[in-house]
Parts: C-alpha cells; sequence; structure tokens
C-alpha cells in the first residue's frame, strides 16, 4: 500500500503521504477556518453565527477526540484496553489547575500572594513543595507531559514486565484511576479537594474569560490535535508500529521472533498517555475547571466508548466517535437528561455487538461497495 | 414446670425483700387518699420539694409509682384545672388522649390548653431515673431488672450505696448481682476506697475506667497505685478486645466481598468475560428484598427469607438475558464483552432511578436480626452482620457442593479447563455458558439481599462494589472458589485494620496500589490455574 512506497522517507513526514491523513488534516483545518470565520466575519443575531460559547464547547470536543486518539493509540494498535487513561488526562489537567493557580496570584477571595484560596481556607501557611515551580509557564507545560508521562512510565514498566496483559491490565488501569480518584478527593492531597481548582483568570497573560482568548484556545486544541494525530500516525507506519500491531495479534509469537514486547508496549503507552496529559491541559482552561470527578472510571469507560464508536485502529475514528458522543451528551442532557444515560448505555452494547468496526468500518464499507459499482472510475483515478 | 415454679417463688420473694427494705411508713395498701397527697406533693414550684416528693412516692411502695415517676420523667404527668392529675398517653397534635394517674382509667381527649405540665430540671431528671431503675430492681421481669441495674452503672451516690448492699446479696439474677455490685463498687472506687478499687479490676465497663482513673489520682498512694495497676489491666483487655472487633468487621465486610465476587469469579473463570453488570445484578437483588417487604407488610422476616429464591431467580433471569441477548454475540472478545455489560450496567441502574426513584430505598431488618451479641462490656457483635457472615459462608459451601458434586459442576469445570477439549468429549458448551452465568448472576442476587440488611438500598448499590469485587477476583486467582473466599475474607480484615490507622479513604487506595503491586509478582492471583488452562 502506501506506506510501502514511501517507506524510505523519514518516519515523521512519512503520514503525509497518506490519503488519510490528507484528508482528515484537510478537514480538521477546513473546519477550523470555518468556525473562525463564522464566528469573527459574521455579525452576532445572523443565523449563521458562531457565538463564543458554542467555539468554546468546540474546543471542549477537539480536546476530548485527542483523548480519543491518544486511547485509539493503545488499543487499537496495542491491543491494551486502558480504562484508566481518564487519569493520564486529568493529571496533566491538574498540572495545567496548578499553573493557573498560581497566575491568579494575590487576586483570590482572600487576596494571598501566593497561596490560593483553598490553601488559605485549610489554615495552610506554605505551599506544599509539589506545588513550587507551577508559577513558571515552562515548568508547568513540562509538567502536562512529564508528570502523566512518569505515572505512565512506573505502571506500565510494572504491568508489562511482569506480562499483564488482557483484561487483568483493564482492570487494574480502572483500580488506579479509581485510587486516584479517592487520594484527589482528600483535601489532605493539597489539590483542592472535592471542589477541585477553578476561578482560573489568566493563561500567559491572556483573559480566559475573553472571547478571543476562547477562540485561541480552540485553534491551538485543533492544531495539537492535528500534530498528536500526525505523531500517532507517524508512530503506527513505523516499524515500531508494525511491532505493535504484530503484538496485539500475537503477542507470545511476536516475544518468540525477538522482539522485547515490554518494551514497546511502555513506550507506547507513554506516549499515549502524554497526549492524553496534554488533551487535559487543553482542556482544562477551556471549561475553567478540573477536579476529581475526571478520575472516575465511568469517564476512562467512556473514552473507550468514543473509540469503539468511532472505530478501532484508525486514529481518525476516534476522532469522529469523541465528536459523535460529546455532541450527543451536550443535546441529550440539554432536552432529556435522565435519558442520556440510557442512550449511553445502549450506545455501549450496540456498538460492540452491531457495529464492531464502528463509524470508520462502516464508511470503509460503503466506500468499498461504491468502488465495486463504479470500477472502471475507480480504476481510471 | 418445676423451673417455672421455682422462678415464680423467686420472684415472690425478692419482691418480698423490697418491700421490706423499702416500707417505712405507709401502709401496704395505701388509699387513694394518700396516693393524691404524693401526687399534690409534686405540685410545687421548688425543685427542692419536688425532689422530696419523688423520694416520697420511690419510699411508698404503691404499685403504681413507676408509672409516676416514668411519666414525670417524659413530661406526661400532668395536672388538668380543677385539680386532677393525669397521664397524657399520646402529646402528639392539639388534643391528647389522658388517662387518670390514680385509677388508670381513660379519660378521653382533653385539649392541651387545660392540662398543666409538671416541670422538671435537670438534677430531677438524674434522680428520676436512678429511682425508677431502683424501683425496676423489683420488677418480676428479669430483663427490666437487668436494664435497670445496667442503667445504675455510674449513677450510685452514698445512699443509694447503703440502699442497694441488701438488694445485692439478695438479687437472685447472676448478671444483676455482678452489675450492681460493679456499681457499687464505682461509687466507691470513685471514692478513693480500696474496696471498689479491687472490684473493679478487670472490668470493661468505661464507666468503671472513669472511676479508676480518678482513684488513681487519689490521696492514698496504695489506693492510687492499685487503681493504676488495674488501668493498665484493662487497657491491655481493651486492646485485644478491639483487635477481636476490627477482626470481626473485617471478616463481615469481607463476607460481603466474597459474596459480591464469588458470582464474578465463576463466570469469569468459565467463559473469559468480565461481567461489569454484576454489581447491577445485586442491586436488583437488594431491591428484590425491598419489593418483598412492600408487598408483606409487617413481615419483613418472612419477606426476608422470601427474596433470597426471589433475589437469586430476578438476577439469575436477568442474567440469563445478557447472556442469551449480548455476550453470546461477542464470543472470543473479552474486551468488548466487558464494554458491552458496562453499558447493560448504566441502563440497569438508570432504568431502577427511572422507575423506582433514584433515592434510597430503606430495606427493614427484622427482629431477629437486629441487635447485638454481647460478650462484654467493651465487646459486642451486630447480630445482621454476624447473619451476613454465616450466609456467604453457606452460599459459599452450597456453590463448593454444586462445583464438586454435580453434573452441572463437572461439566463447568471441564468448560474451564479447556473449552475445546471438552466440547470434543461432548459436553455442550452454549448450554454450560447459560448455566453457569445464570448461577453466577443468582449468587450476585443472593449477595444483594444480603447487603440490604447492611446498607441503603439505591441505585448506585452495585457501583460500589464492583472494583473491590473485581479486585477480589484478581488477587485470588481465576476458577478458583477458595482463592476468592481466602481474598475476600483478607482484603475485609486488611481494610479494617488500615482504616483506624490510616483513615477509610486512604486504607482503600493502600489496599488498590498494594493489589496493584501484587499482581506484578503474581499476575495470576494467589491460587493460580496450572497447565495449559491458564494460558485461556
Amino acid at each position: 500500500m502506501m506506506t510501502q512506497a514511501t517507506s524510505s522517507q523519514f518516519w515523521l513526514t512519512r503520514p503525509f503521504g497518506e490519503r488519510a491523513t490528507q484528508t482528515f488534516l484537510g478537514v480538521l483545518f477546513a473546519a477550523l477556518l470555518l468556525v473562525t470565520v463564522l464566528h469573527l466575519a459574521v455579525p452576532q443575531g445572523h443565523p449563521l453565527h458562531v457565538n463564543a460559547y458554542t467555539v468554546n464547547l468546540f474546543g471542549k470536543y477537539l480536546s476530548y477526540a485527542l483523548l480519543a486518539v491518544a486511547v485509539d493509540l493503545v488499543w487499537g494498535y496495542l491491543g491494551i484496553l486502558s480504562l484508566g487513561h481518564g487519569a493520564f488526562f486529568a493529571i496533566g489537567g491538574y498540572a495545567m489547575g496548578m499553573y493557573l493557580m498560581r497566575q491568579i496570584g494575590d487576586r483570590g477571595t482572600y487576596g494571598h500572594p501566593v497561596l490560593p484560596d483553598f490553601m488559605v481556607f485549610l489554615n495552610w501557611d506554605s505551599l506544599p513543595w509539589y506545588w513550587h515551580g507551577f508559577d513558571m509557564a515552562w515548568f508547568a507545560f513540562a509538567m502536562v507531559l512529564l508528570a502523566p508521562g512518569l505515572l505512565a512510565l512506573v505502571f506500565g514498566f510494572l504491568a508489562f514486565r511482569s506480562r499483564v496483559t488482557g483484561v487483568y491490565l483493564s482492570i487494574i488501569t480502572q483500580a488506579l484511576t479509581f485510587a486516584l480518584m479517592l487520594a484527589f478527593f482528600r483535601n489532605e492531597m493539597g489539590f483542592g479537594g472535592n471542589n477541585g481548582l477553578t476561578d482560573f483568570r489568566e493563561l500567559l497573560g491572556f483573559n480566559l474569560r475573553s472571547d478571543a482568548t476562547r477562540l485561541g484556545l480552540f485553534i491551538a486544541t485543533g492544531v495539537a490535535l492535528a500534530l498528536g494525530y500526525i505523531l500517532c500516525r507517524a508512530i503506527v507506519t513505523s516499524k515500531l508500529g508494525r511491532v505493535c500491531v504484530a503484538t496485539r495479534d500475537a503477542e507470545a509469537r511476536t516475544r518468540f521472533i525477538g522482539y522485547r514486547v515490554e518494551r514497546f508496549q511502555l513506550f507506547v503507552f507513554v506516549v499515549s498517555a502524554m497526549l492524553a496529559g496534554l488533551a487535559g491541559a487543553l482542556y482544562v482552561p477551556q471549561v475553567g475547571i478540573i477536579n476529581p470527578s475526571e478520575f472516575s472510571p465511568l469517564f476512562s469507560i467512556e473514552i473507550v466508548l468514543w473509540v469503539a464508536l468511532g472505530g478501532r485502529a484508525t486514529l481518525y475514528g476516534a476522532v469522529i466517535g469523541a465528536i459523535l458522543v460529546n455532541y450527543a451528551k451536550t443535546i441529550f442532557t440539554g432536552i432529556m437528561p435522565d435519558a442520556w444515560l440510557f442512550a449511553l448505555g445502549a450506545l455501549f452494547v450496540l456498538v460492540t455487538v452491531l457495529l464492531p468496526k464502528g463509524v470508520a468500518g462502516l464508511l470503509g464499507h460503503l466506500k468499498r461497495r461504491k468502488e465495486d459499482d463504479h470500477p472502471p472510475k475507480e480504476a481510471a483515478a | 414446670m418445676r423451673r417455672f415454679l421455682s422462678l415464680g417463688l423467686l420472684c415472690l420473694m425478692l419482691l418480698g425483700t423490697a418491700v421490706s427494705a423499702q416500707a417505712q411508713s405507709s401502709s401496704s395498701t395505701p388509699d387513694d387518699q394518700a396516693a393524691l397527697a404524693l401526687l399534690t406533693a409534686l405540685d410545687v414550684d421548688s425543685y427542692r420539694d419536688k425532689g422530696e416528693a419523688i423520694t416520697a412516692i420511690l419510699q411508698s411502695d404503691d404499685e403504681r409509682a413507676r408509672d409516676w415517676l416514668q411519666a414525670l420523667l417524659d413530661g406526661r404527668l400532668q395536672r388538668t384545672d380543677d385539680g386532677r392529675f393525669v397521664l397524657v398517653l399520646d402529646n402528639r397534635g392539639r388534643d391528647w388522649p389522658v388517662a387518670d394517674a390514680l385509677t388508670n382509667e381513660p379519660l378521653g381527649e382533653m385539649s392541651r390548653r387545660d392540662l398543666d405540665r409538671i416541670g422538671i430540671n435537670n438534677a430531677l431528671r438524674n434522680q428520676l431515673r436512678s429511682a425508677i431503675a431502683v424501683v425496676d430492681l423489683y420488677s418480676p421481669n428479669v430483663e427490666r431488672r437487668r436494664t435497670s441495674a445496667d442503667r445504675l452503672l455510674g449513677e450510685v451516690d452514698g445512699e443509694l450505696a447503703e440502699t442497694l448492699e441488701p438488694v445485692i446479696a439478695d438479687a437472685e439474677d447472676e448478671y444483676v448481682r455482678t452489675r450492681l455490685a460493679q456499681a457499687v463498687a464505682i461509687y466507691r472506687a470513685e471514692q478513693g476506697e480500696m474496696a471498689g478499687v479491687e472490684a473493679l479490676t478487670g472490668s470493661l465497663h468505661p464507666r468503671a475506667r472513669v472511676a479508676l482513673g480518678r482513684a488513681a489520682n487519689s490521696d492514698d498512694p496504695v489506693v492510687a497505685e492499685a487503681a493504676a495497676t488495674a488501668l493498665a489491666g484493662i487497657e491491655q483487655q481493651l486492646k485485644i478486645n478491639r483487635g477481636l472487633e476490627t477482626l470481626y468487621f473485617g471478616l463481615s465486610l469481607g463476607s460481603v466481598l466474597v459474596l459480591a465476587a464469588i458470582g464474578l469469579a465463576i463466570t469469569f473463570g468459565v467463559m473469559g468475560v468480565i461481567n461489569m453488570a454484576h454489581g447491577e445484578l445485586m442491586m436488583l437483588g437488594a431491591y428484590t428484598t425491598w419489593m418483598m417487604q412492600q408487598l408483606l407488610p409487617g413481615q419483613p422476616g418472612l419477606a426476608l427469607i422470601l427474596s433470597i429464591p426471589a433475589g437469586f431467580m430476578v438476577a439469575a433471569l436477568v442474567g440469563i438475558a445478557i447472556e442469551r441477548g449480548v455476550i453470546q454475540f461477542l464470543k472470543g472478545r473479552p474486551l468488548e464483552t466487558l464494554l458491552a455489560t458496562f453499558g447493560i450496567s448504566l441502563i440497569l441502574q438508570q432504568l431502577v432511578r427511572t422507575v423506582i426513584s433514584p433515592l434510597n430505598r430503606t430495606v427493614v431488618t427484622p427482629e431477629w436480626m437486629s441487635g447485638s451479641l454481647v460478650i462484654n462490656d467493651a465487646l459486642s457483635l451486630t447480630l445482621n452482620r454476624m447473619f451476613v457472615l454465616g450466609f456467604a459462608l453457606v452460599v459459599f459451601a452450597a456453590l463448593m457442593l454444586i462445583m464438586r458434586r454435580t453434573r452441572l459442576g463437572l461439566e463447568v469445570r471441564a468448560v474451564t479447563q479447556n473449552r475445546a477439549m471438552a466440547r470434543s468429549m461432548g459436553i455442550r458448551a452454549t448450554r454450560v455458558d447459560i448455566m453457569t452465568f445464570a448461577l453466577g448472576s443468582g449468587v450476585a442476587g443472593l449477595a444483594g439481599v444480603a447487603l440490604s440488611q447492611l446498607t441503603n438500598v439505591g441505585p448506585n448499590l452495585g457501583q460500589n462494589y464492583i472494583i473491590d469485587s473485581f479486585m477480589v477476583v484478581v488477587f485470588g486467582g481465576v476458577g478458583n472458589l477458595w482463592g476468592t473466599l481466602v481474598a475476600g475474607l483478607s482484603l475485609g480484615v486488611i481494610n479494617q485494620v488500615l482504616e483506624p490507622w490510616a483513615g477509610a479513604v486512604l486504607a482503600k487506595i493502600i489496599v488498590l496500589v498494594f493489589i496493584i503491586l501484587f499482581i506484578q509478582k503474581r499476575p495470576r492471583g494467589l491460587f493460580p490455574q496450572k497447565g495449559r488452562a491458564a494460558e485461556g
């Protein structure tokens, strides 16, 4: 296929030669442009105008899409069903949240120059050690990637080394995020407990409540999604990616051929966790709050549903799934909140039973049918 | 028959001694005139005079004395405008049903405006409690005598101690005698008397500890030292008792975990699928109990017993529906099965929320299951937890029997070990799948019935236990019921041991981290399957 012809290229630029990636990037940037134009150029009140709230909503969907791409990377190409990716997302979000908290400075309710409000409220007199450095943007942004990466490294090292796979791995990733949720609910942890971190004001000097910043964040998230997609695509089309797929399909055989399977698993798992962290960091300034509910096992398993609905092992399917499910969620919870959980539950069942390849599989199926209907045209092209 | 006769005799003798101990002035059958005088004496402004009136009532051996004192304590002894005394039977609403305090005849309803309450203060309240306890000591009812002896602990003053001494000597009931002796000893120890300290050595009652603590500060060095030694011994005893209590709570929690996890272990072991809706099957079992109690009002015990088979059936049928409707289409795709059953769990939860209520429902604990088994003053074991513990063991034994002694068990074990080989030997694996799933789900229903006796029944009931039960299965090893039992009980105990030291949340986190680390060392649990079956 395409990869065969372009395999001599530099691995990071290889995805650009792919038809699917070109289409995906084209659609993504067209959408970004369209929303920006409709927001800025079309006057308010006009039916085509996209208001700031909607831009913000789209930005949120895009960060979810990046998270779904990260999950698809490990589930689709490595066969690891992580039910704990919400944890990496939340940790990235907390790293960003800590930076934003420090940016509040003395403008909090209690007006303390250093301590965030909730610490003053808890009568703490100094900053815990792990809060130091988060007043510097570069440090916080590094932590957005490093903190989830480190957790994934330690957890993955332990798990893959002792060959915990399949359902067992799914269960302990779920236990991981559950344990973290319980931990972050504790006030003593120093992350705001139940309420989490909120009341943010500025990011890199930009007022988070202004429409312009919201648009900027939306575009930044879109760009991050594009970059994350290209990175994942580059990984899965490289030799390393093929070892991953081999591991997914027959772990024991791959090991017997001589590959140190656990190293490949660990590498991809850490990359995926970092992408999830990045998604979390982009999510937090857009929704304005991060609290322990992002650690809840329900959220993590919902991410998996996005990927399953969109179609595993396609990456663009994950993006479609994330946007579809979350759009449906926004609609449903607005009109009939009680029905949402029914719909979500039904989606889980229907997708796994009737649509094992997801929407992407359905698209591929339709395309193939079309090709069958018009063979000469396709051949000419 | 002879026992009853002798018991009656004892009671009569006890009453006799009581009368002789108490009777001072009044005649043996005081007429209503005297009784009215006693009550009128209460209707004064000075609390001191009221106190004396109470003593007078106590010393008259009028058989209505206890009712009056109790009514006075509860604020139900009231005076009507025309100077009669009445007992208010029910003081809710505007008009109260009353009875004549002297004749006990119902007088119909009276407006609360026409009644005047005889007020008391805290000092009188304490005096009344002791007084009622003393009156109760002569009750023919053993239970009442015991309760009153309990109530006197720490309430004894010098005068009462004098009164009690002969009562102790005459008390027939062993429990009453030791309790009263303790009550007096507490008073004596508080006064710094050696006899009291000696009598209290080894007593675990909190009031005894308080008394010894005071005696340890006594001016008399000998008494102080004896008290300190006694205290140290008591502390040691308490520590042991606390340990036993923790163990009991741990086993109780563990038995719940075993009940929750064992069904999961069966389905996971046989079919290799994780049923995320397992918790919701438990929830259905719990709601079955609630429903049964709604259907049989006033008979919570019967309803509970009936809901054991009913809960099993409901959960088993839903389980079969899940297996036939969804899981059979996902053969060989365990991760997809996990997702699909999670979807089912969401639907079941929301269904209960919509159809019944999002709020918790309370399931009544039948009388024979409430209360607790008192071992000593520091240790009492609640009965409902004991029942659940026993129930878990019975369910475990039954499952063990099914697995070891029935045709179904044999087939289940065969399919667990090697599905393809079992099928080629003529075992209908599909049928085994259905039966196992029904069995596992039914056990989840039983777990729900048991849980309804320990916690509130709500839509989230199952969700709270699902991760824990996974941990038990993973910890114990798949396909091994003993593993599940050992893992469940030990996780329960570990959790309870850690709890006072680390707090409930941190204890849970520690246990989760421990299991994650444990999996590293032994990826297939405490009791892994050996051989080729393990590679399934």
